[in-house]
Parts: structure tokens; C-alpha cells; sequence
């Protein structure tokens, strides 16, 4: 497949894989932001290939995983009010909150879509303008943008029953907070590819100055990734930590001005919380006052329960690269795709999901 | 007699009175008939002789219409593929709708057509069946369900427990084709594609490969839902040996590719209607892979990979560069990515 293909040519990839290892900097510990890059680590057995030399680890890059519980029991609460529609990514569905999940709530009568993107939500409010819909709003920078257009759109056609529920997260804080907490010993960073496709690759700049490590801005193939690991080997080799972007078909070092607009005309910055990780300042995305009459946090008050995390469950490690899924006792045994306890076992992004699917023959 | 003089079916359809007569006669006798069926009695009586395979399924596919194919064609080649699965040569099949109140009698004239085709084809006759109408909102549009009789050869013995180490795994052709026309088509998705359904009866590639192999034939399975990767899954899990394929020989169309990259799907997963997978003693291994790639819906078929002693229970695929990982059993519904 033309622009693919390329992207995954094994002899290329197994050259890539011979000069990583041929380096001169041995045990580099590399930590992939993006669950979409765990997702091309663990099908492409990349892992494997770069052990001993190179060990990566997950990071937190999994918008549903880092939902928080109590969030996540918020959204559930709005699906339990009568005559509201819950427009959704199909990942949210099966995620469990405290008291049951979204599909439980379906099961009860609830009224909840799947939808494809933010645009369908907004239809869907259009169809139905009797019935409020709201939409949960996960995600990153790469969506918020799409979320943000939604809004001024309906804003732009005067829809009254169309709602966000912002739980939108900004990924520059988090990478900063897993940092300064100390718990993970990185050499460098394999930073996100569509987040910086729209914030450009300036936000990082705190890597080398502050932290004295290096970031590479990755894509999805199984090359972009063993690219930007050779990349981060080279900086570790040289002793010159920076932000670099091996993902040019898809990043530009300014981003994407008209998304960052838009996101930025219709959210701020707030304080986040994030699952595992606790309240991070300014991390996440509310809707900005004048927007208020399509935030569903202020045009819904729901009754909040008091969140329960499930007992022996480690996505909250795991997303601070403090424990694979591998460490977790309920993987594979209690948790399964089938029953996720966690989130991480839910999105197809999420590290234990990954793990599951595509573990390695040798683990 | 009464006309059918509706363009839609109505709940009088299915009362067992005069219109019912009329759209058996006008629309299912016409197009489907045959000595035993026209009888119309309660049962249809056969004479049989030798082993018998009795399989059935029940078809909710939606939308019934989709590129390359319709429910109908579906409902014959799904049963006849069960059949073929076991080995055996099917021969007869049932035929039961349920229509909801509403139906556009044109459609059911399209789809009686079909099955017609489809029944052509892979050489078999519907010799009873059954129609029911239910209100509006109590089915979606049409269901049907088909039963199927066939024969077992003497000497054939295929199961998915009867793998065995240094067999050789064939895939008759490229997977994901019907999964992918199908979704393609749902609400909500609304991008166009060129996919188009393989449906199809696999029950002449069935009788050419017993031919070639005979009782080297070790199992035979077609990778409907859950895709190649659960019915691997199957073989390894029934026969306790592992399975190694190799992810370089699985052949994938160029569409069916570009829509999983699209859609965040991996095509090990996605359905199939015209497909099979075999194991094979090694020694027989070409001689089946000639006689698959001589016929019409095998003439993409490739070795893609062997049963080993090592990792019983699991499927082991090589990647394009060399690692290898586990092929896990399809989990959970197949849901396009997020971000």
C-alpha cells in the first residue's frame, strides 16, 4: 500500500534494528507516550527485537485510560438521566466506574451512540432536538480541536440541546509530572505523533532544558518508531539531549495554527485529574465561559457518588510507567478484554490491552 | 388464485391463509423449485445412504443488501460451507424467513434470487422452508435461517482436533474482504470503498482438495466472525499444538488493507464468507495447494505457515521483521480507534 508500505519495509527495519544495536549506549530506557505507539510496538514485536539494548516502557498516551474514575462515574451518572442521548468513542463503553460501566447502563434502557467523531454527535443533536446530547469528550490535543469545531458549529446553527462533557487532557503537563516524580529513570522520550502534529514541537522544549533528556516526535509505523528510537540513541550517544521530530510527513516544528485556534477560541487550560496520576495543574480542557451553554458540567447537575478504584488493579502504575501489565496479578487472569477491572485492558490504546493482544511469544 | 397485489409484506403474509399461498407460490416455488419441494407437504422426505453432516444458521446480517453479495446468498453459502467444513458434499437445505411487516416485496424477490444462484452453484436444492411476518420493530427487515444435510465420504474424518506437528496450515485466499464490505456499508461509516464480499460456496474446493489428499486432509475450517486469527485459535486450542504462520505469505487485499488502517482494524480478525483454512500432512501439502489454486474462489491460496510441538494451545506469528508474537482469540467487539 502506497505511503505505507514504505513504512514498514522489514529490510529497512531490520538495518534500523542493527544500527540501534551496534550503538554505544547500552540498557537505554526509552518511555513511549502514545498508546497508539505501544500498539505498533507490541504488533510489530519491537520489544523484542531492541532487547537488551534498548527497553521501552508505556506511557500514559491513552486518552480513555486516563479518565478518572470519578469522571468516568460522572458520565455514567448523565446516561442515567432520563431522555438524555450520550454520544461516545467506542472505547468508553466497557470501561467500569464504580457502579457499572456505560454498556450496563445501555442494558438498562439508556440511550448511549457510538459515534465516529464529534460531527456525529453534533448531527445526532440536530436529529433529535427535543433531547439533549451530550458528548463525552476524551481525548488529547489531536480531538479537542475536532470537539472545539463542534462547538462553534453549533453555536454557528443555534443547536440548544448539544453538550460537551470536557475531559479533554493536554500532554505536555503529564509528561512533566511523571518526570518530576521521579519514579522512572528515562533516557529519553518517543514523544506523540498526532497530539504534536497540531501542537508543533516547541511544548517540549522543557525536556532538554529542564530534565537534560531528549524527545523524538514518532509516527505509527513500526519504522517511524524504530527511527525515533535511533534518534534518542544518537543524543544519548552524543551527550546532546533535544526535541527532534522524525515524523516530517506528519509534523511540523509550528504545528497546526488553525486547529490550535480553534482549540484555544473555545477551551482553557484547567487543572486535570488524571487516573493513577492525581490532579495535575493546567493539564486538562474546560469550555471557556462563553461557552457555557453547550458545557455539560454546568447545565447538568448529577448526583456524584463516591468513586471506588477496583481493589488490586495497576493501570494507575502502569500509566506512569512504573509497572507493565505483566507485574499486574488480575492481567490475563481476572482482567480480560472480556472483563476489563481496568482501563487499561479497555482501549485498544491502553498498555494491558496491547500486552493481551499482542504479547510476545517469549513472555 | 389471490395475487400477491401488495409491494410490501404485510402481516397477512404470514397468517397461513390465501396470501401466504400466494407469496410461497409467486415468490419462493417460482424461483426455488424442485420435485421434492413442490410437494409442499409438512416435512420433505429423503432417502440418504452413508454418513450424514446436519448443521444450521440463522442469518441477521445487516444491511441485507451489501457489495457482493445479500443475505440470501449468505444463507446458502454459510450452511453450505458449514457442510463442506465437515467434509461432507452437501445436499439439501432448509429455508425459513422472518420477515418484518414492511418488507419491500422487490427485495425479497432480489434475495430469493440469490439464494436461487447461490443454491445453483454450490449444487444443492431447498426442499422445505418456512415463512413468518412479524410486526413492525419486532425484526429488522428480514431473517433467515438455513439448515443443511450433507454426505460424508467414505475415509474422511476431518475435525479441528485432528491436527497434528509438521502439518502445513493453507489459506484458500485473501481475508477480510466480507467483514469489511459489510461494516463499510453501516450507518455512521460513511466512506466509500471498493470491497466487496467474497461469499461464496466452498464446497467444490472442499471436494478438490479430499481428492488430492484424501485422509491427509486433517482439518478444515472457514474464518467467518473472528477471522483467521480465532479459527487458528480453534485448531491450536482442539488439537493442543501450536500453529506458527508467517505473517508475510497471508494474503490481504490492497482495499481491504487501506479500510483496516482506516478503521483501526487488523484483518486477522475480520470476517470472511468465502474462505476456508486447512491443515494438511506436509507430504500432501502442494499437491492440495495445485488443486485449491485450480479452482475459481482458490486461486489466491497460500501455504502461510505449520503446526509445531513447541507453545501447544497458541498461534505464533512472525512479523514482516522477524519478531514474533501471539495471535490472540478475537476479544471483544471490533471498534474503530479513537484517536
Amino acid at each position: 500500500m502506497k505511503f505505507l508500505d514504505e513504512y514498514r519495509d522489514p529490510r529497512v527495519g531490520q538495518e534500523l534494528v542493527k544500527k540501534i544495536c551496534a550503538r554505544s549506549v547500552q540498557g537505554l530506557r526509552l518511555m513511549e507516550f502514545c498508546g497508539g505507539h505501544t500498539v505498533t510496538i507490541m504488533r510489530n514485536g519491537l520489544r523484542q527485537l531492541l532487547s537488551p539494548h534498548v527497553l521501552l516502557l508505556s506511557g500514559p498516551g491513552c486518552p480513555v485510560c486516563v479518565t478518572a474514575h470519578a469522571d468516568l462515574d460522572k458520565a455514567i451518572a448523565l446516561a442515567r438521566q432520563e431522555g438524555t442521548i450520550i454520544a461516545t468513542f467506542g472505547d468508553m463503553i466497557k470501561v467500569p466506574g464504580s457502579f457499572g460501566s456505560l454498556q450496563t447502563v445501555r442494558a438498562e434502557g439508556g440511550d448511549i451512540r457510538v459515534v465516529y467523531s464529534a460531527a456525529d454527535a453534533l448531527s445526532l443533536a440536530a436529529a433529535n432536538p427535543g433531547r439533549p446530547v451530550i458528548f463525552l469528550g476524551i481525548g488529547f490535543e489531536t480531538t479537542a480541536p475536532t470537539v472545539a469545531a463542534s462547538i462553534l458549529e453549533a453555536q454557528a446553527r443555534g443547536l440548544k440541546n448539544y453538550y460537551v462533557l470536557s475531559l479533554h487532557k493536554i500532554c505536555p503537563p503529564v509528561i512533566k509530572a511523571i518526570l518530576d516524580a521521579g519514579e522512572i529513570n528515562v533516557h529519553g522520550i518517543i514523544l506523540p505523533g498526532h497530539v504534536s502534529a497540531v501542537i508543533g514541537s516547541a511544548p517540549y522544549g522543557f525536556l532538554p532544558q529542564k530534565y537534560g533528556i531528549g524527545g523524538v516526535i514518532a509516527g505509527f509505523e513500526p519504522l517511524d518508531i524504530l527511527l525515533a528510537v535511533d534518534m534518542l540513541a544518537a543524543q544519548c550517544e552524543q551527550k546532546i539531549p533535544a526535541v527532534e521530530i522524525a515524523y516530517r510527513r506528519g509534523v511540523r516544528p509550528e504545528g497546526n495554527a488553525r486547529a490550535q485556534e480553534v482549540m484555544e477560541t473555545v477551551f482553557e487550560t484547567a487543572d486535570a485529574s488524571w487516573r493513577g496520576i492525581g490532579v495535575i495543574p493546567r493539564s486538562g480542557l474546560m469550555l471557556r465561559k462563553e461557552f457555557e451553554d453547550f458545557d455539560a458540567t454546568a447545565a447538568f447537575s448529577v448526583d456524584t457518588v463516591v468513586s471506588r478504584e477496583p481493589a488490586g488493579c495497576l493501570c494507575g502504575d502502569i500509566l506512569r510507567g512504573v509497572s507493565t501489565p505483566l507485574d499486574c496479578s488480575l492481567f490475563s487472569s481476572i482482567c480480560t478484554p472480556e472483563n476489563p477491572v481496568g482501563p487499561c485492558m479497555v482501549s485498544s490504546e491502553g498498555a494491558c490491552a496491547a500486552q493481551y493482544q499482542y504479547g510476545a511469544c517469549d513472555e | 388464485m389471490e395475487h400477491v397485489m401488495n409491494d410490501q409484506i404485510l402481516l397477512a403474509h404470514g397468517t397461513g391463509g390465501r396470501l401466504s399461498r400466494a407469496l410461497i407460490s409467486e415468490y419462493l416455488l417460482q424461483a426455488l423449485d424442485n420435485p421434492i419441494l413442490r410437494v409442499l407437504d409438512d416435512a420433505a422426505t429423503l432417502s440418504l445412504n452413508g454418513r450424514i453432516a446436519f448443521t444450521t444458521d440463522s442469518y441477521v446480517v445487516s444491511p441485507p443488501f451489501f457489495p457482493g453479495g445479500d443475505i440470501g446468498r449468505l444463507a446458502v453459502c454459510g450452511t453450505v460451507n458449514d457442510l463442506a467444513m465437515a467434509g461432507a458434499e452437501p445436499r439439501y437445505l432448509s429455508l425459513s424467513f422472518i420477515l418484518e411487516e414492511g418488507f419491500p416485496l422487490d427485495f425479497l424477490k432480489r434475495i430469493v434470487g440469490s439464494i436461487r444462484t447461490a443454491a445453483e452453484e454450490a449444487g444443492v436444492i431447498i426442499v422445505t422452508g418456512d415463512t413468518k411476518v412479524v410486526n413492525r420493530g419486532g425484526a429488522d427487515q428480514i431473517f433467515i435461517n438455513t439448515a443443511g444435510i450433507g454426505i460424508i465420504p467414505d475415509g474422511i474424518a476431518v475435525s479441528g482436533s485432528a491436527a497434528q506437528i509438521g502439518d502445513k496450515v493453507i489459506l484458500s485466499g485473501p481475508i477480510g474482504d466480507h467483514g469489511i464490505a459489510v461494516l463499510t456499508q453501516r450507518e455512521g461509516l460513511s466512506f466509500e470503498s471498493p470491497v466487496k464480499s467474497d461469499v461464496a460456496p466452498l464446497n467444490r474446493l472442499v471436494a478438490a482438495m479430499i481428492d488430492s489428499a484424501a485422509d491427509n486432509l486433517h482439518s478444515l475450517r472457514d474464518p467467518t466472525r473472528g477471522g483467521l486469527a480465532t479459527t487458528l485459535n480453534e485448531f491450536a486450542e482442539q488439537s493442543w499444538v501450536g500453529i506458527r504462520i508467517d505473517e508475510s505469505t497471508i494474503p490481504v487485499n490492497e482495499a481491504v488493507r487501506a479500510a483496516c488502517e482506516l478503521l483501526g482494524l487488523d484483518p486477522l480478525y475480520v470476517a470472511n464468507e468465502g474462505k476456508l483454512v486447512a491443515v494438511v500432512a506436509p507430504q500432501k501439502a502442494s499437491a492440495v495447494l495445485s488443486s485449491l489454486t485450480a479452482t475459481e474462489y482458490g486461486s489466491q491460496a497460500a501455504i502461510i505457515g505449520e503446526v509445531v510441538a513447541d507453545h501447544p494451545g497458541k498461534v505464533v506469528l512472525r512479523t514482516r521483521l522477524g519478531s514474533s508474537r501471539v495471535i490472540a482469540m478475537l476479544t471483544g467487539e471490533l471498534l474503530p480507534r479513537i484517536c
